[in-house]
């Protein structure tokens, strides 16, 4: 089970550039702070988040481990057709998350 | 370092800020206020605010059926936004058929137990956190309103003696730093007026949530106290005295703290 | 008094410590040059927006906008951040175009201490702009104890 949480509109108007801000559950484990035990705790990091708009890429970023724990990202897009925005999270030790958002265009 | 050198530059860093102190009415102030604005802008966007992650974790939980009743909080209680509304505002309290009182993360253990039949949650554990902010979340902007049962008149006098009494190696108490000192830097921090209003709350030391018993404890491991052990009563006691110290402030769970 | 020492005595600080040798100005140059290569960014078209001085390194919002028209013609292709402190320089890179409307993009970076913070635009015509700014943290008072 992921934890995301997005804000877009639901509907926009031809043309319109419209921010997209997205929020999720990830550690963002460093790989270098020692645990509890002293030992380093191994990396755990989201290494890309991506966005596409019906299928197409519209923005991608590739994280380091400076990224906060718990990510947010905002970015914006313009809105030329009604479709599905594709949010994707992907990184370490097989990380994987999706979220699907529904934009009407008139 | 020595302990000693500690408390003389304690005292320094009072004293100065003594001579430009402002005594003023009864001007309470959230913890909210305090922080840039930065941190104020990432708790009022609920898509910014890390806490409300939690939240929706703790939704999530509500409707799922745990224990040996496998029964969920939703199967007894509905939509929370009815039934949880104002809940948080009136804890610590004594629970039916109790005689002492339970924080809110108290009272939900209590229905994993007796309703759902299931083990309790440890402290601090990542669900019971989640239930606690979730269920918290649907007292955001009211006001603290501590239940007028006069059983707790005792616990909460306990709080007060806790707060008040000098503790830890370097022999200050909460009183010190929140009443006398409150709004004045300490190493560069604003020392808050301790309000309990954003519990649990995301903190961005932790990188996560926690409850007001960790960041308790944190305050007595600054003063070089040892902690209570984490099922103490004097946790709940000290809240009890908190919550009536901030009534009628407003809840902001979840609340984002430095 | 020195912040470090009271609280080198009040508690045990466990804020991002820097274990391995952390990124040195030099560093943060190496992984700038492994971006643009030879190219020099002029200084002008972007903005940094950082808070100047934060109350705890492990949660600082980052916002960084270039002035572009985002057209086929004329774009933003990239925006990279770096810094100088962290273990590591790299802090993002974001690969972005015309569809974007805006070259604006929010997240928020962990600061082991107080530092210069670099972004990095690339636009369509193959040059490079840049801003800095500079990060006050201070340290949070009444840390956990380091269990
Ligand atoms: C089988 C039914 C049942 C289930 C399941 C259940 N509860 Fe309860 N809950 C009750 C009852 C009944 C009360 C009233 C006090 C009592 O009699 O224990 C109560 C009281 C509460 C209260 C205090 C309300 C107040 O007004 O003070 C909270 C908070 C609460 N429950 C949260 C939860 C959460 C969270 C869950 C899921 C983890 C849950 N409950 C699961 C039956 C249930
Ligand atoms: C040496 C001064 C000092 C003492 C003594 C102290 N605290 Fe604190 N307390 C702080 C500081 C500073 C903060 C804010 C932490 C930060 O931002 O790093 C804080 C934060 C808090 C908060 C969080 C407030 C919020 O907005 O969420 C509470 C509650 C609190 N303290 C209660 C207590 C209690 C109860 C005691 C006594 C057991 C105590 N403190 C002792 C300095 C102190």
């Amino acid at each position: 089970m992921s934890n995301i949480l997005v804000n877009a509109p639901k509907t926009a108007r031809r043309g319109d550039v419209i921010e997209i801000k997205a929020l999720i559950l990830h550690p963002m484990e460093t790989g270098f702070r020692p645990g509890p035990n002293g030992r380093i705790l191994p990396r755990n990091i989201i290494e890309r988040f991506t966005a596409t708009w019906n299928g197409t890429e519209i923005f991608a970023m590739d994280m380091s481990p400076a990224i906060a724990a718990n990510p947010f990202v905002s970015f914006f897009a313009r809105a030329n057709d009604s479709g599905t925005v594709v949010l994707r999270w992907t990184g370490d030790e097989g990380f994987a998350a999706e979220h699907r958002v529904d934009i009407a265009v008139e | 370092m020595s302990r000693r050198l500690l408390v003389v530059g304690l005292g320094l860093v009072f004293a100065a800020s003594y001579a430009t102190a402002q005594v003023g009415a009864d001007k309470r102030r959230s913890g909210y206020q305090d922080m840039g604005e930065a941190l104020q802008k990432m708790q009022d966007d609920d898509t910014a605010n890390p806490g409300m992650l939690f939240v929706q974790l703790g939704g999530q939980l509500w409707s799922k059926q745990t224990g040996v009743a496998d029964k969920s909080c939703a199967d007894c209680h509905g939509a929370a936004a009815a039934s949880m509304k104002g809940v948080a505002t009136r804890y610590p309290a004594i629970p039916q058929g109790g005689d002492r009182p339970v924080d809110l993360e108290g009272r939900i253990n209590l229905c994993r137990t007796e309703h759902q039949r299931a083990d309790r949650l440890p402290p601090e554990n990542r669900e019971l956190l989640a239930l606690t902010a979730y269920v918290a979340h649907q007292s955001r902007d009211m006001p603290i309103a501590p239940p007028y049962d006069h059983r707790l008149d005792a616990f909460r006098q306990q709080g007060a003696e806790i707060y008040r009494r000098r503790q830890g190696q370097l022999n200050l108490s909460c009183a010190i730093c929140h009443d006398d000192n409150a709004g004045k830097k300490l190493a560069g921090v604003v020392i808050p007026e301790a309000h309990p209003t954003g519990y649990p709350i995301y903190r961005l030391e932790w990188q996560a949530l926690g409850s007001l018993k960790r960041r308790l404890r944190n305050c007595l491991a600054g003063i070089r106290a040892e902690a209570w052990p984490l099922d103490a009563s004097e946790y709940v006691a000290v809240e009890l005295f908190l919550m009536d110290r901030a009534k009628g402030l407003k809840l902001e769970t979840p609340a984002i703290r430095p | 008094m020195d912040r470090r020492l009271f609280l080198a005595g009040t508690a045990a600080i466990v804020i991002l410590p820097l274990a391995p040798a952390a990124a040195t100005p030099d560093a943060m140059a190496e992984a700038i040059r492994k971006v643009i290569g030879t190219a020099t960014p002029t200084e002008g078209r972007v903005k940094l927006d950082v808070p100047p001085l934060v109350e705890n390194g492990s949660t600082v919002p980052l916002t960084v906008s270039v002035e572009s028209p985002m057209t086929e013609a004329d774009h933003v292709k990239a925006i990279h951040v770096f810094n100088e402190k962290n273990p590591q320089p790299n802090v993002f890179s974001a690969r972005l175009g015309p569809r974007n409307g805006r070259a604006v993009i929010g997240t928020r970076i962990k600061l082991g201490d107080s530092q210069r913070i670099i972004a990095i635009a690339e636009t369509s015509d193959g040059k490079f702009w840049s801003a800095g700014a500079d990060v006050i943290v201070t340290l949070a008072a009444c840390l956990e104890e380091a269990t």
